[in-house]
């Protein structure tokens, strides 16, 4: 499957929806860094994976279905369910592609410059994010879902 | 005193440099703050304009937190804590993993409301990592 750019999708975006992601990314923001301070590093590392983008994306992604079905007159409730459920699964992928930035940088920071740790693992996320991602779209999974093999959580992929 | 080291050896100079930055710790959070809401609606903004959904949401799992917030640690604490963030960022982000596959697998095979999945299923992503996190730390 091509990989697809559409623009025109930025229009359709409210204002209240570019301010739901600013004030939510802000927040756990912030909240990171407070949670860092108080229990230190270890714990406040883990906030570095938050899920931030993913619950306002993915009700973002509901809610636009819904309205496409609806300009049609049909009910894409259920539709507009899958669709998050499918960006999910990507969410999913993009997490294997996290895990190799943050190994990155650990392994990176204390001998590089920052910005060319941050380059590097940057690049490691988007290679292995995209990796796991054609893999998953490649003929051996096909076969695994068409065959007796089923990932429930992946089934409609 | 925050102070930002610089310890590139391609600068003319080839020695620690002192930047002060960030005086106090509300202009801190503030920067957090504006930062962190700017790259997180960047990362959601190509989400939006990339199809299939499915490699749209691999910007889901986008580093949009790290990038905002871990140039800021390096500036206050240095590469070493921040690179101690970083291994726990690992165990987080095997969480996530565990959170998103939850979420696709009730979304898709029970149909649930989506805000509620994701907010709902919070918990598992932070027992999972406090839990990574515990283990590897004993």
């Amino acid at each position: 499957m091509i990989v697809q750019a559409k623009l025109g999708a930025v229009k359709g975006i409210a204002l209240h929806e570019w301010l739901l992601r600013f004030v939510f990314g802000g927040i756990v923001c912030v909240l990171a860094g407070l949670i860092s301070q108080r229990f230190g590093p270890g714990i406040g590392g883990l906030f570095l994976a938050f899920p931030a983008i993913f619950p306002a994306s993915a009700s973002l992604v509901e809610a636009h279905e819904k309205k496409h079905k609806a300009r049609a007159g049909i009910d894409g409730t259920n539709r507009a369910r899958t669709v998050a459920g499918i960006d999910a699964a990507g969410t999913a992928m993009g997490c294997i592609g996290l895990a190799g930035f943050a190994l990155t940088c650990w392994i990176c920071l204390p001998r590089l410059a920052p910005a060319a740790v941050f380059s590097i693992a940057g690049l490691v996320w988007l290679i292995l994010s995209v990796a796991f991602w054609l893999l998953r779209k490649s003929r051996v999974f096909r076969n695994m879902r068409a065959g007796k093999v089923r990932l429930h959580a992946f089934r409609s992929w | 005193m925050p102070v930002l080291q610089c310890v590139s050896s391609r600068m003319p100079s080839a020695r620690l440099e002192k930047v002060n930055i960030m005086s106090s710790p509300a202009e801190e959070l503030l920067a957090r703050f504006l930062i962190g809401g700017v790259i997180v609606s960047i990362f959601s903004v190509i989400a939006e304009i990339l199809r299939p959904k499915s490699f749209a949401g691999l910007l889901g799992a986008a580093p949009s937190i790290a990038l905002a917030t871990l140039g800021i640690t390096i500036a206050r604490h240095g590469a070493i804590y921040a690179a101690a963030e970083t291994r726990s960022m690992v165990f987080g982000a095997a969480a996530f993993f565990c959170y998103a596959a939850a979420a696709s697998w009730m979304l898709v095979r029970y149909k649930t409301q989506v805000l509620a999945t994701a907010v709902g299923l919070m918990p598992v992503w932070l027992a999972a990592s406090l839990a990574l996190w515990f283990f590897t730390s004993r």
